[in-house]
């Protein structure tokens, strides 16, 4: 994989986001280390889905700076911009796939722009994808419409994996999944992780994912990164927000059995 | 960027006693491209007859699925032709990559004899059952519009008078400008070529009862329908398509909405209340237009020409256009309405529905004053 830098893969500084005279973020700091799956949590409309897309350039900013793979993205030119766009994958939530296109070719749509091969490749790669991701072969003809619900979900994920990104950007992987195709999903992204050297930033609710292939939690709130961290850190921290998202009902499971009793007495 | 372009996908082949060792390097990615592929089948190529194949990794820079599916995909090929093959100088993430992007042959496609009569014959059969089909839905739609319009005569209560004005309003208030505009020129431009013929006969003032009986008979109500079914009827479509696309036509259902109660009748009934509002306005637009141009041209009066017209037409001539209006209106509304609901998951069968609704809007349109024609002329009206 070549010696890895510990610059961070996401760096965004003193960022300002706002809709007319609502401001959502605000002087918003993060780094996103490097080769790491970095889980990214906060309320409904705090500004997680608002973050990831001023980082992907679908939102202007007020102020701010935004850096990938250490280039500012403001002072790119047009070119530099769709190479340093091949870089990156991302899987939108509701899985954006293109609704006039089967699953294979939109999974290589990127391809047919970025590079050269020829079509039979191009065909096996796709089928490679679509195995990597756990769908069965027979969705590669599909329309996006005649998919369930989690196998849009894999099948957008297929579409981001492409051209093999450096960095994959996730938003809400396992929401709609049930538990044991969610349990599956993270599996996969921790392989993916581990053999891509794969850097993956993951807007998620899902605890189970926190839990268990997140190495760095960042929490939001109030438009400003609170908290980053381990799940320990963040379970150790005494912000009111955290205690009730990592202490609450729902979290009981996944937290240590010791925590999980002292839960159920109190 | 902190890491340099690494060298493009290569190897070295070295024997070694019994084996042939071929040494990757450089980095073995996708976005080399064809570089990638022709590398990987030229490492096939090599390694084709030798009894024994050592595939070394130990200078690929940078290793990802597609080179480490193409990687595999050669050794099978090399097994396929009797070799016996191995990985060397693996290391854990490469291995993990070449265990997670195995070469699998692809399934072999089942390939039917093609028969190109036959295939012609089912999708003319195809066809055929689609068109049959379409007359079925139309009809039943129609019946189910019937069925639900009788429930609100009968029920009041029913009707949803602010969703019907909210509709009016932009089919007929919106349509306002564009109707009078394009009447006003065709009205002047007819005119003016019914005052360059008559003239020759010296009877250039029966330009006014030209133009007059066409407006009001025909031109009117079949230019303010044509321009409904581009305007009303695609945004009726594509409005009614993106609720079924999102599944809030399924939502309507089951909370115990009729999509027929809610959605297409109180768009119909707006357009069977616009269009009469809009012919009207056409009417009188296309009337303006020939009035000018009879000033310009001849030096009619304004005068001269109201006279004219309200001596030498009936009030029958004006109703024969206005009563066309409502029908057009409901053609217009049932096809908008139909091809709405026949919409599929995609962007693209959006698309199609928005198109053949307004090209058989106006089709029918068309065909419709047509019957009206022969039905006026047939009672002599």
């Amino acid at each position: 994989m070549g010696p890895r830098s510990q610059e961070p893969i996401i760096r965004v500084k003193g960022l300002n986001v706002g809709f007319g005279s609502k401001r959502v973020l605000m002087d918003l700091d993060l780094d996103v280390p490097p080769g790491q799956v970095t889980g990214f949590v906060g309320g409904s409309g705090q500004g997680k889905s608002v973050l990831t897309r001023a980082i992907l350039g679908l939102l202007p900013k007020q102020s701010g700076t935004i850096e990938v793979f250490a280039e500012n993205i403001d002072r790119l030119s047009p070119a530099e911009r769709r190479a340093l766009e091949r870089r990156w994958g991302v899987m939108f939530q509701g899985g954006a796939l293109f609704s006039a296109l089967t699953v294979k070719q939109n999974i290589q749509a990127p391809m047919r722009e970025y590079l050269k091969l020829s079509q039979p490749v191009m065909d096996e790669l796709a089928l490679l994808k679509i195995k990597l991701v756990g769908l069965p072969p027979d969705a590669a003809e599909k329309f996006p419409s005649e998919l369930s619900g989690g196998m849009v979900k894999r099948a957008a994920l297929a579409r981001a994996l492409a051209l093999d990104p450096e960095l994959l950007f996730l938003d809400e992987p396992t929401s709609g999944l049930d538990p044991i195709g969610a349990a599956e999903f993270d599996d996969l992204i921790a392989t993916l992780r581990a053999t891509l050297g794969l850097s993956v930033f993951m807007v998620t609710h899902d605890l189970d994912s926190l839990y268990s292939i997140c190495d760095t939690i960042a929490a939001l709130a109030d438009g400003k990164v609170i908290a980053v961290g381990s799940l320990s850190t963040m379970l150790a921290s005494d912000h009111p927000w955290l205690r009730t998202y990592f202490h609450g009902k729902r979290a009981r499971s996944i937290v240590a059995p010791d925590h999980a009793a002292m839960g159920a007495q109190s | 960027m902190s890491n340099s372009m690494p060298a493009e996908p290569a190897f070295s082949v070295e024997s070694d006693g019994e084996t042939l060792r071929l040494v990757l390097r450089g980095a073995w990615t996708i976005s080399a491209s064809r570089t990638l592929e022709n590398a990987a089948d030229a490492l096939a190529a090599a390694g084709r007859g030798a009894a024994r194949v050592a595939i070394d990794f130990a200078g690929v820079a940078r290793l990802d699925t597609a080179g480490a599916w193409l990687i595999d995909k050669a050794r099978a090929r090399m097994a396929a032709g009797g070799s016996a093959t191995e990985y060397r100088s693996l290391d854990s993430d490469q291995s993990l990559l070449l265990r997670e992007a195995a070469y699998a042959p692809p399934a072999p496609e089942a390939k039917g004899k093609r028969r190109p009569v036959v295939d012609f014959l089912v999708r003319l059969g195809k066809w055929s059952a689609m068109i049959a089909g379409n007359v079925v839905t139309g009809v039943s739609f129609f019946g189910e519009l019937a069925a639900a319009a009788l429930r609100v005569i009968f029920n009041p209560a029913l009707s949803r008078p602010t969703s019907m004005i909210y509709h009016m309003e932009s089919f007929a208030l919106r349509a306002v400008p564009i109707i009078v505009t394009i009447n006003f020129l065709v009205g002047s431009i007819v005119e003016q070529q019914g005052l360059y013929q008559l003239r020759r006969f010296g009877a250039s003032t029966y330009a006014i009862e030209l133009i007059a009986l066409l407006v009001l008979r025909e031109l009117g109500v079949l230019l303010s329908s044509i321009m409904v079914a581009g305007r009303s009827g695609s945004a009726i479509t594509a409005e009614l398509g993106s609720m079924k696309m999102r599944e809030e036509v399924d939502a309507l259902r089951v909370m115990g909405m009729a999509p027929i109660e809610v959605l297409v009748l109180p768009r119909i009934l707006a357009l069977i209340f616009s269009l009469p509002l809009l012919t009207f306005i056409a009417d009188i637009a296309g009337l303006g237009g020939g009035m000018v141009t009879a000033y310009v041209y001849e030096g009619i009066s304004f005068q001269a020409f109201i006279t004219r017209v309200q001596d030498y037409i009936g009030l029958n001539t004006f109703l024969v256009g206005l009563i066309k209006a409502p029908f057009m209106a409901l053609v217009v509304g049932l096809i908008a309405c139909v091809e709405g609901f026949r919409v599929q998951g995609s962007a693209e069968s959006l698309g199609r529905q928005v198109t053949i609704s307004v090209v058989n809007g106006i089709f029918m349109v068309i065909f419709v004053d047509g019957l009206f024609a022969i039905f006026f002329a047939g009672i002599h009206y």
